[in-house]
């Protein structure tokens, strides 16, 4: 029995039946991550000790006949920017590579008390910027698809090993497609949730007012259910969203027949590989096959996403990323003479080259002189194009696009040239500047590699995401490929 | 403006212009974005937990108490309290700043548009407060091996303080003497006690000083250029730094040179002001809108309730004193300088069976006696005893009840006036009730004619020369014999009854 290539519900049916044990499971997932690393390379931190005696747990509990909880003894893995109390949180940086968490995340805490099992840390592009996974400073993660390509980013690790087998599901992070994009590398079910729905606290910060936290499955019932564990109100996040959230997998196999579809016309324009479109265009005939009516709907501010995008996030990020000094935790040059000299040189050798044009970007954005002109006018276009949504959405139910213009591109393609890689998330970063929930599945594939649709829904809409994605899903049987590594 | 002071100014050749930036810490049980205790002191780094340590992945979360605290003090200042306003970033690099940024309010602080009313002179002056808004407080550096950054061999941060809920009062450049900025800064000190948002221990740093001076020729329109003074820790520094700045921009002007715009340091050892940084040199802060906090919105009832706490304010309770017990105007103010003073009034006269509904009736004549009695011993003996200890009127060894017992004793003629004063002091060592002392070590006044006269009798027999003195129109002599009286009676003899006693027996003679 290939316990890798199994599904959350699916292995927490063999749990309840005593098919297997959580300590088999938790064993023969840390003997699939060490298979697949020497190729994936998806993880920076590995914790199987610890997860053995979670397992062990579990067990006790099983044959104590005690009822276990959906996600329990269900072996997965983290992105490295979520804080985990005694386990090494790096962001994929050098400024934190021995930086140990005294404190677990939200999202942490909650999946302790739904009792899944930590395998790891995820590789990720350096403090989640990026779309490759090349930024981090520690090595590049590979996709599972085609080794030669990139798994997308920046929770590129976090994708890939969904896709290899090496965790049952994983979270990632998702600022302007961070999720989406490299789920439709790998060909993974990612979600990217309403800004609010799933708390950010104890995710390190790139860009506050865009994060979002959400899990990558191997299908969509996975991936409804890891949503019901983590979405919620917290009151440690003063941006979570104190709403009704509803049971996910519970609504589930409902027919979409009458679901207005809506197609933005801006998001199949120029720039979108035929190969995408092609299968893109052959998931919509699916979808008008279960009853969805499609229309052609425009999102008129799209142009603006990208330059509104890379002024907010690289603002914020400035402002966060400033607390990386050498003097409280993390990396500190020793060759500095004083104080100001520290700063600089800890910063300079801390942080990698995107994450410095980023914070350069951001910090004169905010300048004196600047900041209406450039800051703050790119919050009034960020209204504009919220506002392009509310207006889509009072006609149609869901939108319906790529979810990057092009399938998994190879290492070295786009690192000359950070605007071409900036290009990579022209699909997604609406999305999070207008704050709404987006769903990658796999459409299909083109030449051998997945190609991901997104979709896309009002604010607290993931519950219709998530039943259309179902509907799609179980009419093509899309989610049942596994790529093959050979090991 | 009086003349005196008009005249006082116009000798200086310079009309100076002032306008003050206080920094309060308010005295909430918790920081303002997590629950650390905001307690003074304690052991280095342990008020402390991952949020106001700025970890990564922290988030802040708004202690409504400190929202309640800053609405309090800019109701009191008479502010408009806003109903929408928002908490923004100021950027900047140092060690005691954990995010490297400081969460503050910029453009849309919680309060504007309010005054405070002062006296210098007798003169009544309205100085204009622009803004009041709240932010947090930043931590403390231990320098090793010199007193500042500069020079230190190393230096080690403390970040206790870190995250303590700070409001920054600013007020209108309205202030055109040191006296004036030092009054300011006692009758806002005042009003903050009484709302009681903040202990106001300057000594503790919970109340600090910053002064934008600038000084123009006399009836120029235009204001001159401002220097930003930092660093004044205490009245006598604020007075002393403000005369100090005010005559070195007089000297540079006089002799015809240019007041440069920059930010000065009080140096309290040597006595004068030094530049921080020049304008050129000041921070570019780049203030944005703090993305982790939502915007804090104000409902009218909210306003409402915290004004339903406002106590009675200074200058309403001084003229209460004035008007209701007939104490002197000076008195009064004395006493309602200061919140717990004021409240020990209060009680004392309460326990003392004089106390007035506020500002409604106005107390007999017996009841204005009493009141002038508590006041004349709070202002002369009590003052004085507490100025001189580690105590305060919140928490003085001597209760409220306790000295209006004394004073009963007094009233009563069980005790002079004299014995009072020793029993006060052992009160106040004690903290035992007079009535205890006074038994204890058997002071009380012996007021029996038969037992005093007999006692007279014995001065008169053996002081014959004294009496043959007083006789031949030597008055100075009776008061010798008082004397011997009292000293016979270790002070406890009624001296009106020794008095009397005395020309009786002597007119015997």
């Amino acid at each position: 029995m290939k316990l890798y290539t199994k599904k959350a519900h699916e292995l927490h049916d063999l749990l309840v039946n005593k098919e297997i044990s959580a300590a088999e499971l938790v064993r023969a997932q840390a003997e699939r991550i060490e298979a697949a690393e020497p190729k994936v390379q998806a993880f920076i931190t590995r914790t199987f000790d610890d997860a053995m005696a979670q397992a062990a747990k579990v067990d006790a509990k099983i044959a104590a006949g005690e009822a276990i909880g959906p996600l329990e003894g269900i072996p997965m893995a983290l992105k490295d920017n979520m804080c985990t109390d005694g386990v090494r949180t790096t962001c994929a940086s050098k400024i934190l590579h021995n930086f140990v968490p005294p404190y677990d995340a939200t999202v942490v805490t909650k999946l302790k008390e739904a009792g899944a099992i930590l395998m790891g840390k995820c590789n990720m592009d350096e403090f989640a910027m990026g779309s490759s996974t090349e930024n981090s400073r520690f090595f590049a993660t590979r996709n599972p698809w085609d080794i030669e390509r990139v798994p997308g980013g920046s929770s590129g690790g976090s994708a890939a090993a969904v896709a290899a087998g090496q965790a049952v599901f994983t979270l990632g992070s998702d600022t302007g497609g961070s999720i989406r994009q490299p789920a439709a590398f790998c060909g993974v079910v990612g979600m990217k949730p309403t800004y609010g729905a799933v708390s950010r606290f104890g995710l390190v910060a790139f860009a506050s007012s865009l994060d979002q936290i959400g899990p990558f499955t191997r299908d969509v019932r996975d991936n409804a259910r890891v949503m019901n564990a983590i979405a919620g109100y917290d009151l440690k996040d003063s941006t979570s969203a104190p709403v009704d959230y509803p049971d996910y997998e519970a609504l589930l196999g409902q027919s979409v027949k009458g679901w207005r579809v809506g197609l933005p016309k801006e998001y199949f324009g120029e720039g979108i590989g035929p190969e995408v479109k092609a299968v893109i265009e052959k998931a919509v005939k699916v979808l008008e096959g279960l009853g969805a009516e499609i229309g052609e709907c425009s999102l008129p501010h799209t142009e603006y996403a990208l330059p509104v995008y890379y002024l907010i996030a690289p603002a914020e990020a400035s402002s966060n990323l400033a607390r990386y000094d050498g003097v409280r935790y993390g990396y500190r040059s020793e060759e500095a003479p004083d104080l100001n000299t520290m700063f600089k040189k800890t910063r300079a050798e801390g942080f990698g080259e995107e994450v410095k044009r980023r914070i350069m970007l951001g910090t004169y954005a905010l300048s004196s002189g600047y900041y209406d002109a450039y800051y703050l006018k790119a919050q009034k276009v960020r209204t504009l194009i919220k506002g392009d949504f509310d207006q889509a959405f009072e006609k149609f139910d869901v939108l319906l696009s790529p979810t990057s213009p092009t399938v998994a591109f190879k290492f070295g393609d786009r690192t000359d040239n950070p605007l071409q890689m900036y290009l990579s998330d022209i699909c997604t970063l609406s999305v999070n500047l207008a704050g709404i929930p987006a769903l990658n599945i796999n459409a299909g594939f083109a030449n051998g590699l997945p190609v991901g649709l997104q979709l896309m829904g009002k604010a607290f809409d993931e519950a219709k995401l998530l039943q259309l994605a179902y509907a799609y899903e179980q009419a093509t049987g899309c989610h049942s490929q596994t790529p093959d590594l050979g090991v | 403006m009086s003349n005196e002071t008009m005249q006082m100014e116009r000798d200086f050749d310079f009309e100076i212009v002032m306008g003050l930036e206080v920094h309060v810490e308010l005295h909430t049980k918790s920081k303002i974005f997590c629950g650390c205790t905001t307690e003074f002191g304690g052991d280095q780094n342990t008020h402390v937990c991952p949020v106001c340590l700025g970890l990564p992945g922290v988030l802040p979360v708004l202690n409504k108490q400190v929202v309640d605290y800053a609405m309090k003090a800019g109701l009191a200042l008479n502010c408009e309290i806003a109903e929408f306003s928002k908490f923004d970033r100021k950027n900047y690099f140092y060690p005691d700043l954990p995010k490297a940024y400081q969460v503050s309010q910029y453009d849309l602080p919680i309060a504007k548009d309010g005054y405070l009313d002062i006296e210098v002179g007798g003169n009544p002056k309205r100085i204009g407060i622009t803004r009041v808004h709240m932010e947090e407080d930043a931590g403390k550096l231990v320098h090793g091996g010199a007193a500042n950054l500069a020079g230190a061999e190393y230096s080690l941060a403390d970040y206790n303080r870190t995250g303590v809920p700070l409001i920054e009062i600013v007020s209108e450049p309205d202030i055109r003497s040191i006296e004036e900025a030092v009054a300011y800064l006692e009758r806002l000190k005042s009003i903050l006690e009484y709302t009681e948002v903040s202990d106001c221990k300057m000594e503790q740093g919970s109340l600090r000083c910053d002064a934008n001076v600038s000084l123009r020729p006399w009836g120029q329109k235009e204001f001159g250029t401002k220097a930003e003074l930092k660093n004044m820790n205490s009245f006598k520094a604020l007075q002393r730094a403000l005369e100090y700045e005010v005559e070195r921009q007089a000297e540079i002007l006089r002799e015809g040179g240019k007041i440069l715009q920059e930010t000065r340091m009080w140096d309290e050892a040597k006595g004068m002001t030094i530049s921080l940084r020049s304008k050129e040199e000041a921070h570019d802060y780049r203030y944005f809108p703090e993305p982790d906090l939502v915007p804090l919105v104000i409902s009218r009832e909210w306003v409402d309730r915290v004004k339903a706490t406002l106590p009675e304010m200074p200058h309403i309770r001084k003229e209460r004193l004035v008007h209701s017990y007939g104490l002197p105007a000076y008195d009064a103010g004395i006493i309602t300088g200061s919140k717990a003073m004021a409240d020990y009034f209060d009680s004392a006269c309460k326990a003392f069976g004089v106390d007035t509904p506020a500002g409604v009736e106005v107390a007999d004549d017996k009841a204005k006696e009493r009141a002038k009695q508590i006041s004349n011993y709070m202002m002369g003996e009590l003052t004085r005893l507490l100025n001189a200890s580690e105590f305060g009127y919140s928490n003085s060894p001597v209760t409220p009840e306790n000295l209006v017992g004394l004073l009963q004793l007094l009233e009563a003629g069980t005790i002079s006036t004299k014995i009072a004063k020793t029993v006060f002091e052992d009160m106040f060592a004690s903290g035992k009730p007079a009535k205890a002392i006074v038994e204890e070590k058997g002071l009380v006044q012996i007021s029996d004619e038969g037992a005093i006269a007999s006692i007279v009798r014995d001065i008169l027999t053996a002081n014959p020369s004294v009496v043959a003195d007083f006789k031949a129109g030597k008055e100075k002599a009776m008061g010798f014999l008082v004397g011997q009286a009292m000293k016979a009676t270790k002070g406890k003899a009624n001296p009106g009854l020794v008095n009397k006693l005395l020309k009786e027996e002597l007119e015997k003679m």
